[in-house]
């Protein structure tokens, strides 16, 4: 997996995101108008793309898209807690 | 001589007038003040009889009633409505509060009954009123949730018209979402009366509390492997189902199961949008609006799928 496809999954799945909007670096919960139901979006989208499925604890570790990347990655590779 | 159960009719009541949420011409319903869950059930089944007068009520020989507000804690609301419809002294009545899986937990029980031989002619009644539990501050609640009631007829039938149903518990989920307060392991007290004083709707049945991100977990967790074991053990591949009826739990709930299993959307059936989360309601009033519609054909076979509160699933298959 790789951090571009990550980033334009998350910026095809957000109607106010456009290509480029999002870098390695962004603090999701800074983006405009961000509330929980935005931290629902990310956890469906990435155990839709890759089957990874992400708990509270594990999201709130995260404050970068870096960070999600690299949890997720994690994950699928067999690393930190099951789903 | 094998005996088989099929959905005779269903008729559903919304307590109007519809309040729009937002822009996007979602409705939800709301009863009135004095109304509770019995009250909305009651209402759908004088529509059925109304509507269905080849249904002759002296034939109901068993009642099944699910609803989060009990209008006592005993005895039962079936018995409460066994009364208020005049039903025969030989229909059995039972309560099946199980959420928004009540109506097929229901529908199970009734199907079992049938084709045990020892009911004919079962009703379901099913009243909601989740707002009632609702503060008004929890916005996110107040745009999934609505009121509602409906009646469902289950009678005998000549042919298998409802398949095998698949369950599951999660119960270590109960938690995640509940109604806070009015049950026996933590009564409504004073102190909550006087917190809430302050509300429109002092919250007399206690307060709706979701763990969002946790009822999302497992959804996406259960319920695809839930709905490959229901078509499994009714002998069916995705494939060869018509039509797919899940709980209607949220918008984004719905989508991001539709996407998880697969689901073409010609053949993923939702009413969110006009009724929202009418908790047991909700399959049987999406059936039969698509129903009214002229969706399905005879023989079309639909997968009905039930979550939510417990956490609790149940699915089944039945034929158009």
């Amino acid at each position: 997996m790789e951090i571009d496809d990550f980033i334009k999954a998350i910026e095809e799945e957000f109607d106010n995101l456009n290509p480029g909007d999002v870098t390695p670096n962004s603090v999701f919960r800074d983006m405009e108008g961000w509330s929980s139901m935005h931290a629902l979006i990310f956890v469906a989208l990435i155990d839709s793309k890759y089957d990874v499925l992400l708990n509270g604890d594990e999201l709130k570790s995260c404050v970068t898209i870096n960070d999600l990347f690299d949890i997720t990655r994690l994950k699928l590779n067999g690393g930190g807690a099951k789903a | 001589m094998k005996l088989f159960a099929k959905i005779r009719k269903i008729s559903y009541y919304l307590p109007g007038p519809p309040l729009s949420i937002d822009s996007n011409s979602n409705n939800r319903y709301h009863a009135s003040q004095d109304e509770i869950g019995s009250d909305l059930a009651y209402k759908a089944v004088l529509k059925l009889f109304n509507d269905y007068p080849e249904i002759d009520k002296r034939e109901i020989d068993f009642l099944i009633v699910s609803t989060l507000v009990l209008d006592y804690n005993s005895p039962t609301t079936a018995s409460v409505l066994h009364h208020k419809l005049g039903l025969s002294s030989t229909c059995g009545t039972i309560d099946l509060p199980q959420g928004c899986s009540g109506f097929l937990y229901s529908l199970s029980v009734a199907e079992a009954m049938i084709s045990a031989g020892n009911a004919r002619n079962v009703l379901i009644l099913l009243g909601e009123v989740p707002t009632k539990a609702i503060h008004s501050e929890d916005i996110v609640l107040r745009s999934i949730f609505g009121d509602a009631g409906a009646a469902i007829v289950v009678s005998e039938n000549n042919t298998k018209a409802i398949g095998k149903f698949t369950f599951a518990t999660f119960g270590n989920g109960f938690d995640f979402l509940k109604v806070e307060r009015g049950g026996g392991r933590n009564p409504i007290d004073e102190a909550w009366i006087n917190k809430y004083s302050d509300q429109v709707n002092q919250l007399p049945f206690g307060r709706i509390e979701m763990n969002g991100l946790e009822v999302l977990r497992f959804a996406l967790k259960e319920i695809p492997g839930f709905l490959e074991q229901t078509l499994v053990k009714n002998g069916l591949t995705i494939s060869e189902i018509d039509f797919f009826i899940f709980h209607q739990a949220s918008a984004f709930i719905l989508k991001s199961l539709q996407r998880k299993c697969n689901i073409p959307e010609h053949k993923f059936i939702s009413n969110f949008e006009e009724v929202g989360n009418t908790v047991s309601c909700s399959i049987p009033i999406a059936l039969e609006t698509a129903a009214a519609l002229g969706t399905f054909k005879k023989g079309d076979k639909i997968v009905l799928l039930g979550f939510g509160i417990g956490f609790s699933c149940i699915g089944t298959v039945i034929e158009w």
